[in-house]
């Protein structure tokens, strides 16, 4: 049997492929254009930060929750970092219930590295006591729908839900959190990682695909960039890349976060 | 009885003058509807028309479907119904190599076939006919097979309508599955916007108008 559920028929996709050879694509954007961010505020009224980011299609919830916990033995002085991505079934059929699957450690992680390595995130004001007590910032991720390009949607959404999301009271006598918001946010910085997931159909390029021309790509790099800075870069899928090509996948990411981070900023 | 929109479990008739039809149910002297849809009564015959759910395959229905595997004795195609389908080599009007099976259909292809028999095991499928075998190229997509009698309106009008003004080759099957082939990607890209179209504006009344007018104001 087929090992991947594929949700594209293969007469369909050598339709995109040519059509895409041209530079088209079937929604009328340019190869280089992200669909309109949508971006909700707030949907969750537990977690300390969560936004619905809508990317056509797709849709992903980001949830920001705060603990305190020990922190770890090589990093005295800083906070804890952990996302977690969930792919729900009932985004598409290509996901099932259990533990998660290769994609969604993936997404995970990538959402991951590009936020804890470009340093967007403060991790030494999230120290209550040295070597004991600092603050763990959980994100989860959940996909509500899968349209394509889960992982820009995913990433993006963790960057609102952590620049929006407050700190919880702490009671350092009771050595418990209180549920109950102060005004201060979490330490971040203005270092913001744009993630660019450049995958390549055919011989053209493209960001931001729709589940059809996921279905299609061959090769995909997620970059973590800020200002022209890269934080973070994981290649996936089968195909390889020339040393030629990877200098334009980075041309194209760093000319495609410029705009995407405009997009981004209405929503701070 | 006018029509009206029933959820499963509403109560549609009660009395004994009632026959229940498909989509409904008669418990203790009342007609209660199985399926969201419209209910409607003809001869006092009650019957519900589904406006969502899978696709309920008829016998003589041609669809549109994907190979998803391949044994001895023919191809089992997917066709979104809860039943597998079965297309058995003796339905493929040319000769069929039996140790070269994916020659004629490969995994992964996609087949226009019109169901020739139904029964407890399954369905099956056949190839024999006019406009059915492989689909070599086109767009193919899905839409909602409840809206599919919309699609094609009465007597074939509004996918007469659409196929005119766009000079593309439509074929709808039953299931919900479209393939479209024209011209250029433009022209089948157009189509396929205009059948979307009309599922979306599948409830309202003078639906052929509504159609034409779109299609003249999107043309280029």
């Amino acid at each position: 049997m087929v090992d991947k559920v594929r949700t594209t028929d293969r007469v369909t996709g050598e339709r995109i492929a040519k059509y895409l050879s041209e530079g088209k694509r079937f929604d009328g954007r340019g190869p280089l254009d992200f669909r309109k961010i949508i971006v909700e505020k707030g949907i969750s009224k537990k977690a300390e930060g969560s936004v619905r980011v809508k990317l056509g299609e797709t849709e992903v919830i980001v949830g920001v929750k705060l603990g305190i916990g020990e922190p770890y033995p090589d990093s005295p002085n800083k906070g804890n970092f952990m996302v977690t991505a969930e792919l729900l079934p009932l985004s598409s059929p290509r996901f099932e219930n259990g533990p998660p699957k290769f994609e969604a450690i993936e997404l995970g992680r990538v959402v991951d590295r590009g936020l804890r390595e470009s340093g967007f995130i403060d991790f030494e004001k999230l120290c209550i006591k040295e070597g004991e007590k600092v603050w763990t910032v959980f994100v989860d991720v959940y996909s509500i729908n899968d349209g394509g390009n889960l992982m820009d949607a995913a990433a993006l959404g963790a960057i609102i839900a952590l620049k929006i999301a407050k700190l919880p009271k702490y009671d350092e006598e009771q050595n418990k959190i209180v549920f109950e918001l102060t005004n201060k946010p979490i330490p971040i910085t203005d270092i913001i990682p744009i993630p660019v997931s450049v995958h390549k159909v055919g011989d053209a390029f493209l960001v931001d695909p729709t589940r059809e021309e996921e279905d299609l790509s061959k090769t995909r790099v997620t970059i973590g960039i800020s200002n022209g800075i890269i934080s973070s870069v994981q290649k996936s899928n089968s195909e390889s890349l020339s040393i030629d090509e990877m200098k334009k996948v980075f041309e194209i990411a760093n000319e495609v976060s410029k705009k995407t981070l405009k997009e981004l900023q209405k929503y701070f | 009885m006018d029509r009206k929109v029933v959820i499963p479990g509403e109560e549609i008739a009660t009395g004994e003058d009632y026959l229940p039809g498909e989509g409904t149910e008669k418990r203790e002297g009342k007609i209660f509807a199985l399926k969201f849809g419209l209910a409607e009564e003809q001869n006092n015959l009650i019957k519900v028309i589904p406006l969502s759910g899978n696709y309920q395959p008829r016998r003589g229905n041609t669809v549109i479907g994907e190979v998803e595997n391949i044994n001895s004795a023919g191809w089992f195609i997917s066709i979104g119904a809860s039943d597998s389908a079965f297309l058995s080599m003796n339905e493929v009007p040319r000769f069929v190599n039996k140790d070269a099976m994916d020659e004629v259909f490969e995994i992964g292809d996609v087949v226009c076939a019109k169901i020739w028999s139904m029964s407890k095991r399954g369905i099956d499928l056949s190839v024999k006919g006019r406009g059915l075998g492989k689909i070599k190229e086109g767009i193919i997509f899905y839409i909602n097979p409840n809206k599919v009698p919309r699609v094609i309106g009465k007597e074939g009008s509004m996918i007469k309508l659409i196929k005119d003004e766009t000079d593309c080759d439509i074929n709808i099957g039953q299931n919900g599955a479209i393939h479209i082939r024209g011209e250029n990607v433009e022209k089948e890209l157009f189509a396929k916007k205009a059948i979307e179209f009309v599922t979306q504006k599948s409830f309202i009344e003078g639906l052929t108008e509504e159609v034409t007018k779109w299609l003249e104001e999107n043309k280029k």
